[in-house]
């Protein structure tokens, strides 16, 4: 067979493997084709396994595929910015030219144990700093609905790849809704989860208190699937929260019935295109029409979740960063004179400007006589936004709203225009800053570019986000559509 | 002009631990180059730091120890700078919150007591080691990155150059006596930063300092911090002004050199670590580890006089180190009367271990064997010249003294009933030495004492020898 | 606001360089995005404390066992310039001795 991942999902693909309909081999097989013929179009990946991935398939089968094991065998794609041992690990950076990790991310791990077969790394903005994938060293990832349209970002490569039918499902990394925007753009489904459910040993450091791994697929349950394995508390990671994780699937019960939902009415603003505030609309009908009752509320200090959200990731990031010196990896400067030129020759011209701009606003905002009046004051308005969403949370179950101001915009049609390309992750932000599970489910096209409706949930809470999503996604049925340009493409 | 000095001191102090502060790779002294790391160390993308609880416990002791204030509520930050051996770019360590404030220790310099305040202690990671190159390269070794230190600053109380060398003396002992650390300057565990500045007595601003490093004894320090007092007097005689700078300690000139000048102050944009969760440190903890503190050398010293009636010299020799003052009450307690057993520890093992190069706890000596032999001496069985054999024994191998006095048949003969008789057929054989008694040649007695001891192999008591001796010279 | 001088010293704190040409274009670009962060001057914080974390945990500590650790294979396989086991570097200039 040649699978078709418009049409498959994990649970059938791995009912498949178990009743040896096909083998892990042959699986990965169909989706190293996939990915050779739709990566031309998309540009989904930096880096491409495939002598890897097939021994892992090959693993797979000889280890035998069973009832219990549901990932065994099942293609995964991973974000650059997660690290795989023996696997180029770049973050789209130039700075990481050439690095080959010496140990495994945690997620990584968690997926290899699972039997899962990791077939590449994902493209996605240097650093995960940009909301297009346009700031990779390696050049932009298209849209898969439309490919004169970015991906959105940051893990645009890991949204596209599944969006095009590359893979079943990617793992992305969200640090101001860099999961949720890009699923949104492709009309698929992205979860963050709460901060510190997944682990982030292994995930290259954007902003630290911000950043949280998550999964993207095509259907809600897959997602779950995922999320389960790589989910819990992990050693390595002292914010890695020490609470149970329950079962997801179980909880996707399709019934939400006398489920309280609040819409804050600061993410139906003016800011928000007309066409995303009707298929916004229409999905708060379909929620009521399954049960569930639906007030508007307010989140008085969303307006601050930007600036907030700057000043905070870039002072981590500033921080952050400061390994990448050319020292002891990845890309040196050629031609130094002394170790100032090493730093500086390196940095310079190992990083591109997007990251070079949150550098400098992050040291700008740490440094003497302005960490008080920019870095703290950001920190204190994180805790009145986090207090919003705990008033809210204290009657409702999921806050909902659109994930993005507009669907996804033209290649190169922000990219020089910082601020503004900042604005348009006003609505996923908040989320981060408060450390809540958020998701982004497919909410219908608008002028044939879907747009997300975004679930947002209690700390903890990722099991009522999948059973709304899932219910909903049944409802609605978006999953069966197929980017236009990726018609016709086997 | 007369001028007041101002010396503070930044002391840094390697904890004992088994593992890394943030990492869980081993501490090691003197490992191949980069064999002693980890990823963690070696600041790859995407690790995080996890901190080692043995560490911060080691740090609330020093704090204790030091009679520093625990502070509850704390966290770490980051301190960004760029530099080779500081693999993040930013070290971890405490700024905003340090774990210890108000301390002090106290000082005795000719004869007169002060407290030296402590204004605050915290726990961080070391860096790695740079080596210098000729050929306009520098190397790194990354073994010791990350290695848990406690870094103490003192308040500007230290007011001589002599004050500074009996602070650190000070500071050195009741670490040492913690056990938190080995505080070895030659190894780089404990580590001394100095500021130094003058001001015209009546004075009531203080004067620009200068930093001084490359301290690598207490008398460096001593040395380096007289010379710069010299230097900064001449410099406002002369008119001139103290540049804010840093300058090194040269050994072979006795002097101190420009490294450089410091243009206004660095910034090192500190932060809260996000990837570690701030602490609530209980007081339940806090009483729990002041428990654990050995008893500090001062109250040894009383005790030792008080309570031993020891001379103030014994106290203060016995309490040079932890070790040897633990040697000593553990060989009090197996039975030692305190004065013999100082005598023995002061005397030969210390001669031993002079001798030897090497640590009381490198040899094979135990304070039961030494209580042991001790015993043998003040009961009669051994003789103080078997003695120093036993010792020969006990200190190089892990022997019963009285089992193997036993066994080597050097137990001292005691008794008059078997030590007449060959006394007596000594007499016999030799007649012109009682004759020679007689007249008053006291060196026939030597001559007599020799034959008995040859005779008995040396086991003979020579007390008992001589009193039956003259008896039986009498009776002639 | 931020000028010219002011970007050019945060960039030597960051360890960047710009040419002339780049830093008026940076400059601009940091005004305007230090422009959007002085929004948060209107927000009165009252006595808020600083959130600096979001987890709630506190007092994750780890026990001193020696685990994990590469070999020096593994360490300085992606060092770009290594010796006898060492990382090397051109030399550091100001001969200071970092500090901890
Ligand atoms: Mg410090
Ligand atoms: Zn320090």
């Amino acid at each position: 067979m040649s699978t078709n991942y418009f049409e498959e999902d994990i649970t059938s693909l791995h009912d498949a493997l178990v009743n040896q309909k096909t083998t892990a081999a042959q699986l990965t097989a169909d989706t190293l084709d996939q990915i050779q013929t739709k990566d031309k179009q998309t540009k989904a990946f930096i880096t491409v396994a495939a002598d890897e991935a097939k021994k892992q398939a090959a693993a797979a089968d000889t280890q035998g595929i069973t009832a219990d094991r549901q990932l065994a065998g099942i293609p995964i794609a991973i974000k650059d910015n997660i690290i795989t041992d023996g696997i180029l690990t770049t973050a789209a950076s130039k700075i990481l030219t050439g690095f080959i990790p010496v140990y495994d991310a945690t997620v990584t791990s968690r997926l290899k144990e699972a039997g899962a077969v990791l077939v590449g790394k994902t493209n996605m903005d240097e650093f995960a700093m940009g909301s297009s994938t346009e700031n990779s060293y390696y050049g932009p990832t298209h849209n898969a609905w439309d490919l004169d349209r970015v991906p959105g970002g940051s893990s645009g490569g890991s949204a596209a790849a599944v969006a095009a039918g590359e893979v079943v499902a990617a793992l992305g990394s969200d640090t101001g809704g860099s999961i949720r925007q890009p699923a949104a753009f492709n009309g698929i489904f992205g979860i963050k989860p709460t901060y510190g459910r997944v682990s982030r040993w292994g995930l290259i450091a954007f902003g630290s208190s911000l950043d949280q791994i998550g999964v993207l697929s095509r259907r809600v349950k897959d997602s779950a699937i995922v999320l389960q394995q790589i989910a819990g508390q992990d050693e390595n990671d002292d914010t890695s929260l020490p609470a149970p994780v329950p079962d997801y699937l179980a909880a996707m019960d399709g019934n939400i019935k006398g489920l309280r939902i609040a819409i804050p009415e600061e993410y139906l603003g003016e800011g928000v295109a007309q066409g995303v505030r009707d298929a916004i609309e229409k999905a708060v009908d379909t929620l009521k029409k399954l049960g569930a009752t639906v007030d508007m509320v307010s989140l008085p200090h969303t307006k601050y979740a930007v600036p907030t959200y700057y000043l905070i990731a870039s002072s981590e990031a500033s921080s952050n960063l400061q390994r990448f010196d050319g020292i002891r990896y990845g890309f040196r400067a050629k031609d130094v004179k002394n170790l100032e030129d090493v730093y500086v020759r390196t940095r310079s011209e190992g990083f591109g400007d997007e990251v070079k701009r949150r550098i400098m606003l992050g040291t700008f905002s740490l440094s003497a006589g302005f960490y008080d009046a920019y870095f703290n004051k950001a920190a204190k308005v994180r805790h009145l936004i986090q207090d919003d969403f705990t008033k809210v949370f204290a009657d409702y179950d999921l806050i909902v709203g659109p994930t993005t101001p507009t669907p996804a915009f033209k290649i190169g049609e922000k990219v020089n225009d910082p601020v503004t390309m900042y604005m348009n992750d006003i609505l996923t932000i908040p989320a981060n800053l408060a450390g809540i599970p958020a998701a982004s489910v497919p909410a219908g096209l608008v002028d044939g570019m879907p747009v997300g409706l975004q679930l947002m949930a209690k700390p903890m809470a990722e099991a009522t986000i999948f059973k709304v999503a899932d219910a909903f996604e049944a409802a609605t049925q978006f999953y069966t559509q197929v980017p236009t340009a990726m018609k016709g493409e086997k | 002009m007369n001028f007041k000095t101002t010396i503070g001191l930044e002391v840094h102090v390697e904890l004992k631990t088994k593992t890394k502060m943030f990492s869980p790779s081993p501490v090691t002294y003197g490992e191949a180059p980069n064999t002693a790391a980890n990823v963690i160390d070696f600041g790859f993308p995407g690790v995080l730091p996890r901190v080692n609880k043995n560490a911060y416990r080691l740090g609330i002791m020093v704090a204790l120890a030091l009679h520093a204030k625990v502070t509850n509520e704390t966290h770490f930050d980051r301190k960004n700078y760029f530099y080779p051996d500081n693999p993040k770019a930013y070290q971890i360590t405490q700024q905003e919150r340090p774990l210890g404030t108000n301390g002090w220790v106290e000082i005795e310099v000719k004869g007169k007591k002060k407290k030296i305040g402590i204004h605050e202690l915290h726990v961080e990671e070391d860096a790695g080691k740079n080596t210098h190159g000729a050929s306009g390269y520098s190397y790194v070794d990354l073994n010791r990155q990350g290695t848990p230190l406690v870094e103490i600053v003192s308040e500007p109380d230290i007011a001589s150059p002599d004050e500074a060398y009996a602070y650190l003396e000070q500071l050195r002992q009741i670490i040492l006596f913690t056990g938190a650390s080995d505080v070895k300057m030659e190894e780089g565990s404990m580590r001394v930063d100095t500021n130094i500045s003058i001001a015209p007595i009546g004075s009531d601003t203080l004067g620009t300092k200068a930093e001084l490093k490359n301290l690598n004894s207490f008398a460096h320090v001593r040395d380096g911090l007289a010379y710069e007092e010299k230097r900064q007097a001449q410099v406002l005689m002369a008119g001139g002004e103290i540049r804010q700078e840093t300058r090194r300690f040269d050994e072979p000139t006795g002097t101190t050199i420009l490294m450089r000048v410091k243009e206004g102050s660095d910034d090192y944009r500190y932060f809260p670590e996000p990837d570690i969760p701030p602490f609530h440190i209980s007081q339940e903890w806090i009483d729990e580890i002041g428990s654990e503190i050995p008893e500090m050398p001062n109250k040894r010293r009383e005790r030792y006089v008080n309570d031993y009636g020891l001379p103030e010299y014994d106290a203060g020799v016995l309490t040079a180190t932890k070790e040897m003052s633990d040697f000593f009450d553990a060989t009090v307690k197996a039975g030692a009367p305190a004065k013999q057993a100082a005598n023995w520890l002061m005397g030969n093992v210390n001669a031993y271990l002079n001798e030897q190069q090497v640590d009381l706890s490198a040899t094979k000596l135990t304070p039961d064997h030494l209580a042991g032999m001790i015993k043998l001496v003040s009961e009669g069985t051994i003789s103080s010249k078997i003695a120093k054999k036993v010792f020969q024994e006990i200190i190089t191998s892990d022997t019963d003294p009285r089992a193997w006095v036993e066994q080597k048949g050097l137990i001292q003969q005691s008794d008059p009933a078997v030590l007449t008789p060959i006394i007596d057929s000594i007499l016999d054989n030799n007649g012109q030495s009682i004759e020679d008694f007689k007249n008053g040649k006291d060196r026939a007695v030597g001559f007599l004492v020799g034959q008995i001891m040859k005779q008995t192999h040396g086991k003979a008591n020579p007390q008992v020898v001589n009193q039956i001796l003259m008896a039986e010279l009498k009776k002639r | 606001m931020i000028d010219r001088d002011q970007v050019a010293h945060v960039a030597g704190l960051a360890k960047l360089q710009f040419t002339d040409d780049q830093l008026t274009a940076f400059t601009k670009q940091m005004e305007d995005i230090i422009a959007m962060a002085d929004q948060l001057d209107e927000v009165d914080v009252g006595d808020t404390t600083p959130m600096y974390q979001v987890t709630n945990l506190s007092n994750v500590f780890r026990e001193d066992k020696p685990e994990h650790w590469q070999t020096r294979t593994q360490l300085l396989q992606n060092v770009p310039e290594k010796e006898a086991g060492l990382i090397k570097v051109p030399s550091i200039l100001d001969n200071g001795e970092g500090e901890a």
